[in-house]
Order: C-alpha cells, then structure tokens, then sequence
C-alpha cells in the first residue's frame, strides 16, 4: 500500500450515472487487476473504495457509478483536480488459474475490474469469453472496450432491451476452463450454482480503512474469517460461504 | 528555546511520546509496519482481546457521518490463546517497546482470565480494560454503565494481575465521573476514556438503518469536544493518570488533550482514514509545541486554568 497524491487527467460520463476518472501520477503501487483504490474526498471523512479498472505504472483509470454523496462529489471533479489515494489495495484476480478459455463475468458496476484483467489474459494469448449483465440498455458501457481487446462479448439486459433478454446466467457458454466476476451479491450467488468450475468472486462491503486495520468488513470463509478490504475482495469459489 | 521534551510517565513506564493508537484501529500493528516504522509511537493499545474467539457483528459494520464514523464491529478478535501463541510473536518483530493490551469480557470472570493471561506476556506493560464497548450486547458496556459494576470488574482484575490496569470508560452514562472514581478506589492504575458514543444512522433509501446492528459506536473529530470535557471533568476527580481519546486527529489535539488533564493521548479514527496519521502526529509535536512555547509535555497536564 502506498498514499500518493494523484492528478484527474478526465472524468467523463459514460452514461446517465456512470462515470470513468482517468488519474495520473505514481501509480507502481497497484500490482494486480481486481485491486482497488481508497480515495479520500473533501467533506467527507471516510475515504472511497473503487476498483481499478485499467492502470499502468503512472496512470489509473477508474470507472465507477454515482451511488451516494462521495460518487455525487466525485463525479463533479474537473480535470487538474489532485486526489490523495491510497493505493495497492486488496488481492486482486489470480491469472494463474485462468486456463486457456476463460469467462469473465460482470454485472452492472462489476464489470470495471475485469477490463485490466481481460487485457492481461488476452496478453497471454487466451480465448476470453465476457459476459456483461446490465438492466436496461442505457445503463450499458464497456461492451466496445472488451470487443477491443479481441474477447468473444455477450451483453444481456433484464429487460431485453439490448442483447440477451435475462441474467448473466441465460448466457453462459458450453465450455470454459475457469471463471472471474464480479457484480451484485444475488448475480454472484446464480453464479456460484450455475458454473461447473473454479472460479473467483470480487466481494463489495461497507469498508472503514481499506488496508485491514478496522474489521469494518469482515467475512466468514471456509478458510476461516477474512477481511474483503485485505484478504479480498477476491474470494476463489471453495472458500466462500454464503451469509445471508 | 530550550531542547523539546515529549516524554511523557504512563504508570511508571515513561513513553517517548504521548501518541497511542486506540484499540481497534490499529490491529496487531504489523499492517501499520508495512509502511511505516511504528516503534515512533509512544506505545498502541492493541485489537479488544477476549476469553474466546469472536467473529463479532454482521455487516455492514460502519456508516460515514459528518465529521466522523460509526462503527459496530462487536469485538472481533481470534481469543487470548491465539492473540497469545499467534499475534504477540508478530508483534513483537515489529514493535520492540511495552505494549498496551486492550481486555474485554462478557462476565467479571472472563475479564479476570483474560486479563490474568495477558499479565504475564514480557512485552505487555499495561492493561486497558474495556468496560465500554458499546456494540456487545451483555457485557462491555455493560459494566461500564454503573459504579458498581466497573469496580467489580477492577477489583477482580486487580487480583490476578500485576501490570498496570488502566480502565477504558464509556462516555454513554450519566455520571462518568462517579464511574471513574469507583474504579480509582477499586484500584486501577489509570483511567482512558472515551470510548465510542452510540449512534445510528439510517438509509433513506432502504429505509432501514445503516448499520446491520443498527446503532454503533460514533467516533472521529465530531466527539473531540465532549471527550475534552470528559477527560477535564475525570482528571480534576482522580489522581490516577488518564489517558484522553475521541477524535484526536493532530498535534494540537494531543496538546488540548493534555491541558486537559490526560498524561497521554490515543488516536482512533483518524488512523482509518490516514493510516500515517500517528506519525504525522508525532512528527508534527515538536513544532506546535513550539508555537505554544511548550518545552515538556509532561509540564502542561492539566494545564487549562
């Protein structure tokens, strides 16, 4: 983990309530896709957990929704603007297990921290199958940029306004070697039952620190408690067990 | 200007400094010595330890509030026999002075094994005893609400241990002063308050409250003036020392703090937030220590006239 104070080079809307920031800056401290940043906003005493979209070792790119206050402000900053950020937390995504076809999977504001890791994969000459589940069609964003990056895209809507009318589930190819997501708790839940592989889930929760200091946001594994801040976000799919 | 002096005398033990992080906000201090090197600190006071293990609340466990937090962790911690066998061992490679241990207990008995456990680790060099939790239901607080009831937990604390016993208050009462002269004759060495204060806070979307156990402990800068007035009020009424905390978050807070009346001062929320925030602290002392012609610390407790 690193604090380091970075420069918003854009922050551009990319639908109604979803915006990507792009920061520039000492940014090494970010190792691994499916990490996140803790990102401290004025008015607010609690920092901001956002994963890490895209990065390379003096840019960050993040793309996250207005949900509350702290997104509101965020989605109201201008370019130049410095942000003071803790950096290189969480585990991120383990490539190693990816298999030569592997499915990501993302739901909604989900879908950011699989961008860098379908870049690292089809880096490594993958077959990579993304499946992106939105509501509706104005809520869509990314679809271009994995179809970019040479992965085999399916976006479903539950409304059927664009794509595959349903859940990520009504999607799923015949043949994968593992699986990544991330997304809401119910999307991450259909998942866990209807995937016949290993796989890895990014867990969301309610953080205090962000770097393991608060057990603000704790959760029971199989492998014992663990902190989704340090230990996670990034469950593998034999650990987890369900809570509610 | 003569040589600045920050040490400070806590129980016998002298601190190169004032600043302690709070328990529950530090951990077991090896992810603060990650990035930074925490021998700085005067001491921390580490995680809320009990008789068994805790996993603790359900989350979400914290909510943002203006000028502060809410959280409602309910104790988490692996249990005296692994903070013993498992944590201390790492600890102690990254942490070579005296360290507070921070007890808590759902019955006076449990205090007691904790507490006598923990006694006889070589690098503890006090106990803070928490009779204050306020997201444990029947126990914690509970004890910490009466007179009575933090004697009771001092006195049999007191029998089976030999280090220092500082005993944390909760500011959640009418009387804290009472409280703190009944541990003060019950024996306790010093006296730390205060801990969180409780609070809610609720989503108006879901209608529901934010917190899965719906209130939880407030801390942060917002509490800083009710925890100046209560470390006035107790320090005035007991001769043990008292250590101030609820919202310290800069150098100058440390001072006030002090002028309050505490011999020493813990940090909480801020290291959330700032997880420099301790050193920066210390860093910082020397020259707001100058600025207020301050030589030694230890001349301005309980300085406010």
């Amino acid at each position: 983990m690193k604090q380091e104070v970075l420069e918003i080079l854009s922050n551009i809307a990319l639908n109604k309530n979803v915006y990507k920031m792009v920061l520039k800056g000492d940014t090494t401290a970010v190792t691994n896709c499916g990490q996140f940043v803790n990102i401290q906003i004025e008015g607010m005493y609690l920092r901001r957990p956002i994963s890490v979209c895209d990065y390379t070792d003096n840019t960050l790119t993040l793309v996250y929704k207005v949900v509350g206050k702290g997104t509101s402000a965020m989605a109201n900053m201008k370019s130049g603007t410095k942000l003071d950020v803790l950096l290189g937390l969480g585990n991120g995504y383990d490539l190693s297990k990816a298999g030569d076809k592997p499915l990501l999977v993302g739901g909604g504001v989900g879908v950011p921290p699989l961008y860098n890791l379908a870049k690292k994969l089809r880096g490594e000459g993958k077959a990579v199958t993304v499946i992106l589940g939105f509501n509706t069609k104005d809520e869509i964003f990314y679809e271009d940029e994995f179809k970019e990056l040479g992965c085999d895209v399916t976006v479903t809507t539950v409304d059927g306004s664009y794509g595959v009318k349903g859940f990520v589930t009504n999607a799923m190819p015949e043949a994968y070697t593992h699986f990544y997501t991330c997304g809401p708790e119910p999307m991450l839940k259909a998942l866990y039952n209807a995937t016949n592989t290993s796989g890895q889930f990014s867990f969301e929760e309610r953080m205090g620190c962000g770097f393991g200091a608060c057990m603000g946001c704790s959760c029971k594994t199989i492998a014992g408690y663990k902190r989704i801040c340090k230990d996670g976000p990034v469950l593998f799919k034999e650990e987890i067990l369900w809570q509610k | 200007m003569a040589e600045i002096n920050t040490k400070v005398t806590l129980c016998g033990i002298t601190l190169d400094n004032p600043v302690i992080p709070a328990s529950g906000t530090f951990g077991f201090g090896y992810e603060f010595a990650e990035i930074y090197d925490i021998n700085v600190l005067g001491t921390f006071s580490f995680k809320g330890t009990t008789k068994d293990p805790r996993f603790g609340n359900p989350t979400p466990r914290i909510a943002e509030c203006t000028a502060g937090m809410i959280n409602a962790v309910g104790l988490q911690n692996p249990g005296v026999e692994k903070v013993i066998s498992v944590e201390l061992p790492k600890l102690k490679k990254c942490f070579n002075k005296p360290v507070m241990a921070n007890v808590s207990g759902f019955s006076i008995e449990e205090y007691a094994y904790t507490c006598e456990k923990i006694d006889k680790e070589e690098q503890v060099g006090w106990i803070e005893v928490n009779v204050s939790c306020p997201n444990v239901h029947g126990g914690g607080m509970a004890f910490g609400t009466s007179p009575e009831g933090a004697a009771s937990v001092v006195r049999a604390v007191k029998a089976v241990t030999t280090k220092p016993i500082i005993v944390k208050l909760s500011p959640n009462v009418t009387d804290i002063v009472a409280i703190a002269k009944a541990c003060e004759e019950a024996g306790a060495d010093g006296i730390s308050l205060i801990n969180t204060m409780l609070g809610m806070r609720i989503d108006l979307n879901k209608r529901t409250p934010v917190i899965a156990n719906k209130m939880g402990g407030f801390s942060g800068p917002a509490i800083f003036p009710v925890a100046v007035r209560m470390v006035y009020q107790v320090s005035h009424a007991v001769k043990i020392p008292v250590i101030g905390m609820g919202g310290v978050s800069s150098a100058e807070d440390v001072i006030e703090m002090m002028m309050a009346g505490a011999t020493a001062v813990e940090v909480g929320a801020a290291n959330l937030i700032n997880p420099f925030a301790c050193r920066d602290i210390i860093n910082d002392l020397p020259r707001v220590m100058e600025k207020y012609k301050i030589n030694s610390l230890e001349e301005i407790i309980g300085g406010c006239k």
